[in-house]
């Protein structure tokens, strides 16, 4: 049937292909200029979108490759943006430039995913879970204390000022205009934010396509016959972990750039749900399915301040509802409900939609 | 004043408390080895009606005791309620699946009974109304309060009152037979969905009468009161060895005892570097110790996947 | 090749009270089919177990190519070359036929996560190599023709077979065998019995647990019989045959049957 199908098309299936690439990466260069002539607003939207989606595909390698449940993932994150921080900004006058802090963030993040996930990884996965949540908690609790007896964190305050990307002194928070375009500091970002995404995709792609990506899926599967086989089931999944915590560490530095300010309240544990909803709500293991369900999840909240807020208004007169209320509730919903009825999510991977559609045992 | 003493009266307090929420996560957990992480939810939601019952009657001249009794009467089957809503809705038609799936579904019921507890109760804590009298005792140079007297007597009768329930009646039977193995108690007869709706009926209960305990001892409740003490409880619950509620108890009271006395000490001991706002960091702590040095907890069996 | 491969000796296991094994000791010969039977509940799947690392045990233990099993992981045993199958199968189920087999060639390559992010030429031709010789053993275990089916789907027999590739993609010395025939019909069973042949003749030593004596009569050359958790004979399957104790305390006239 497919291939009467292609037959049919005028294009080879080829050229349409690479049609269909060149038409996406059109609209995705094009698009922070699109979106700057709405507002500046928006062009800070999409970035955090990207930032989220390259969060997302850090978490599908945790939950969608290797089936565990991390809860605490925001925590990574919050160790990244910290560790960047610290040092690039006023607060101990450290100003190191951020090809060097980003690889130190993913570093400090892997080593506290290592130390994390090897006492319970050999454990079962609600384990982690649990263990997980309580970890992202835990860092928050650090976060907002470590300002006593020495000044670590500046605890609730945050720390502000904190340096842009810069090469030399090109800047990516000025305006600059190249070539005739205006380059707003936003827009600059957007690029990079996404070569970075460009790059987590295919780390995604290929992990999952390798002897490690199929070890994960064989532990997933049959966690008793991997090892029979001779997979050491402990160091793939603490594997995965590590991977996974070294993403959020690489995103968290990029978030304390284009912020140019974080505190504890950014890396709180709806973060970390927010994240796994994106990726259950994509699909779980499926590197485009996460891509959706990141960039939905991530749009929602913001087309809801725009359109629930003066509904309400105009209805009501008074706001009944907060929007963060909803963003939440659909989180909430969204996981019970794709879990429900659709548990390999949006845009499902093969096995998974095998793995996670067809119950074992007893009939449901 | 006796700071060991006061704190470990202290501790023993909240401890039962933790005891009382633990048995709920591992009553379930031994039956369909499920974390329910909506279960710290269920001690809001007990909290947060009972509050509001407290509150509509606080202006009337009826004696305290019933007031409060009102309230836990009023909570108890609002949490059952919903327990068994939970239960049908989100966990039954996932039995079965693999095990990534119903613990989703978890958090997602989780987020929902917050942000709908929010939405009823709206982000301001409700606070208890000043209708106890402050009654306290003298022991020993430290001082215990009436309120912390009657929460740990209602917890131990809590306790004594499951486990005579699990070990003396027909039901209990029951329950520990599809804990040991659903297939074979199904097949002698038990009617299994019924046995586990249960459970969490139960626990959702406990969660109830826990929450109006810690509500009352604070003197306050709000809509995310239950996620921490959720996790503290299953902590308790993991250190005296899930799925044993003998273990449960042990070890809520072993936890509130360890946080009240390192939240006491912890300055000391620091040399004030680390303050007394580091105690939620206990649990964690201790959660993460048990499950390095010792898995299974003080009470229980093995844990580790069966071959 | 001559000379014990495996060696086991005063093996003990106890599940509490009950005594699942009992002083077991036997060894298995470089080249030999080697046959593991006795009446359900004798411990046959719990020695495999304990061989395999899954469970600990309690004294005893297995020397495997002169090197001492204990305290091992299954994975570090399956290393040191010992593949098994299971009683009731246990392949990735949601997997195909083809990555089931690839998997299994895990322990023998080395790519990592640097090899598989930076795709480098090494991990390349390491990939081709994986896939090559899972597709070999499709082929050699004669289901190639299914290797893009979903594990779960296959008929049957054709799983048993997939399991043997899976553990052949190890590179077993030694592939030991919960059952394979179980449930396979009368042509079925002749198949395995061939391919069970050329799989020793290429050099896998085997170690057979099976309820068909006629296929253990025919293929094995020693059975070691074990009831309740003790061996009680050992040799060749003609002699283990007409051991009274054998006769008396297990098979009563199954082995006669059989021999007829």
């Amino acid at each position: 049937m497919r291939a009467g199908l292609r037959q049919m098309n005028i294009l080879s299936p080829a050229r349409a292909k690479w049609l269909g690439v060149a038409l996406i990466a059109l609209t995705l260069i094009g698009l922070p200029f699109a979106l700057s002539s709405v507002g500046t607003a928006w062009v800070r939207i999409a970035n955090l979108a990207i930032l989220f989606t390259f969060l997302a595909l850090g978490l599908n390698i945790v939950v969608g490759f290797a089936g565990l449940l991390d809860l605490g993932y925001i925590a990574f994150y919050a160790v990244g943006a910290y560790a960047y921080a610290l040092l690039a900004s006023p607060h101990f006058d450290l100003h190191l430039p951020f090809w060097v802090i980003l690889p130190i963030g993913a570093l400090v993040a892997c080593l506290f995913g290592v130390l994390l996930g090897a006492p319970t990884l050999k454990l079962r996965g609600d384990y982690l879970a649990i263990v997980t949540l309580g970890f992202g908690e835990i860092v928050r609790i650090f976060l907002n204390n470590l300002s006593q007896p020495v000044n670590i964190t500046n605890g609730p305050q945050g720390i502000s000022r904190i340096d842009p990307f810069s090469f030399g002194s090109f800047s990516f928070s000025q305006n600059e205009t190249i070539v005739g375009l205006a380059f707003s500091g936003p827009i600059k970002y957007y690029y990079i934010l996404l070569a970075l995404l460009l790059l987590a995709i295919v780390v995604n792609l290929r992990l999952q396509h390798s002897r490690i990506g199929r070890a994960w899926e064989a532990i997933r599967e049959d966690e008793v016959a991997a090892r029979a086989m001779g997979i050491d089931t402990t160091r793939i999944k603490l594997l995965a972990f590590a991977m996974g915590a070294s993403f959020g560490g690489i995103a968290g530095g990029m978030f304390a750039a284009i912020q140019s300010f974080i505190s504890p309240e950014s890396f709180v544990l709806v973060e970390s749900i927010m994240v796994l909803s994106m990726v259950v709500l994509g699909g779980m293991g499926n590197v485009w399915g996460v891509v959706l369900g990141a960039v939905l999840l991530s749009f929602v909240p913001e087309l809801l301040r725009y359109t629930v807020e003066p509904l309400q208004q105009s209805l009501f007169g008074r706001s009944i509802i907060e929007p963060e209320v909803i963003r939440m509730l659909l989180f909430g919903m969204a996981l019970v409900l794709m879990m429900l009825y659709r548990p390999a999510g949006l845009l499902p991977s093969a096995v998974r939609k095998r793995e996670l559609t067809k119950p074992q045992g007893r009939e449901a | 004043m006796d700071i060991f003493l006061q704190q470990i009266i202290n501790g023993l307090t909240l401890g039962s408390v933790y005891a009382v929420v633990a048995l709920g996560y591992t009553m379930v957990y031994g039956i369909i080895q499920l974390i329910n992480f909506a279960h710290g939810e269920l001690v809001m939601i007990g909290a947060m009606v009972a509050f509001s019952v407290i509150g509509a009657l606080a202006g009337t001249q009826l004696p305290p005791v019933l007031i409060v009794l009102a309230g836990i009467l009023v909570a108890v089957p609002v949490c059952m309620a919903v327990g068994y809503t939970m239960e049908r809705i989100a966990y039954r038609p996932l039995r079965g699946a693999p095990r990534l799936a119903p613990l989703i579904t978890a958090i997602g019921i989780s987020i929902i009974l917050q942000h709908v507890a929010l939405l009823v109760w709206s982000r301001n804590p409700l606070a208890f109304p000043q209708i106890i009298p402050l009654v306290s005792f003298n022991v020993g140079g430290a001082i215990i309060t009436g309120v912390q007297i009657a929460i740990i007597l209602t917890s131990l009768l809590m306790m004594v009152g499951l486990t005579l329930m699990v070990y003396r009646t027909k039901l209990g039977i029951a329950m520990r037979a599809t804990s040991q193995n659903p297939q074979v108690a199904g097949l002698m007869g038990i009617d299994i969905d019924r046995i586990i709706a249960f459970t969490f009926i139960v626990g959702a209960g406990l969660a109830a009468v826990a929450g109006v305990m810690v509500g009352t001892y604070y003197g306050i409740a709000h809509y995310s009161m239950g996620s921490l003490l959720g996790m503290k409880a299953f902590s308790a619950a993991v250190l005296g060895g899930i799925g044993n509620l003998a273990g449960a108890m042990l070890g809520g009271i072993l936890l509130g005892v360890v946080e009240a006395l390192g939240a006491g000490y912890i300055g000391d001991l620091t040399n004030n570097v680390f303050g007394s706002n580091y105690q939620d960091v206990f649990a964690f702590l201790m959660l993460i110790a048990v499950l390095v040095f010792r898995p299974s907890g003080l009470l229980g069996e093995r844990v580790g996947d069966r071959a | 090749m001559s000379g014990a491969l495996l060696e086991c000796k005063g093996l003990d296991k106890r599940f509490g009270g009950v005594l699942a094994l009992a002083e077991v000791g036997f060894n298995i010969n470089r080249g030999e089919i080697y046959g593991l039977i006795g009446p359900n509940g004798a411990g046959k799947t719990t020695l495999f177990n304990a061989l395999t690392g899954i469970y600990a045990y309690d004294s005893g233990g297995f020397s495997f190519a002169g090197e001492t099993l204990a305290g091992l992981r299954p994975d570090q045993i399956a290393a040191r070359g010992i593949a098994r199958t299971f009683q009731n199968i246990r392949l990735f189920g949601n997997l195909s036929a083809l990555d089931n087999v690839m998997i299994g060639r895990h322990v023998r390559t080395r790519a990592g996560v640097f090899g598989a992010i930076l795709r480098t030429r090494a991990t390349r031709e390491e990939e081709a190599a994986i896939e090559k010789r899972a597709l070999e053993l499709l082929e050699y275990v004669g289901i190639a023709a299914r290797a893009n089916d979903v594990a779960r789907q296959l008929p049957y027999g054709d799983q048993r077979r997939l399991e043997i590739a899976r553990a052949l993609a190890t590179e077993p010395k030694l592939l030991a065998l919960d059952e394979p025939a179980a449930g396979m019909n009368a042509t079925e069973t002749l198949e395995l019995r061939k391919l069970l042949e050329r799989v020793r003749a290429d050099g896998t030593t085997i170690l057979l647990i099976e309820h068909d004596m006629k296929l253990v009569m025919g293929l094995c050359d020693r059975v070691l019989v074990l009831d309740y958790g003790r061996s009680i004979a050992e040799g060749p399957p003609r002699e283990v045959q007409s051991d009274p104790r054998v006769i008396e305390a297990y098979l009563g006239g199954a082995v006669a049957g059989a021999a007829a």
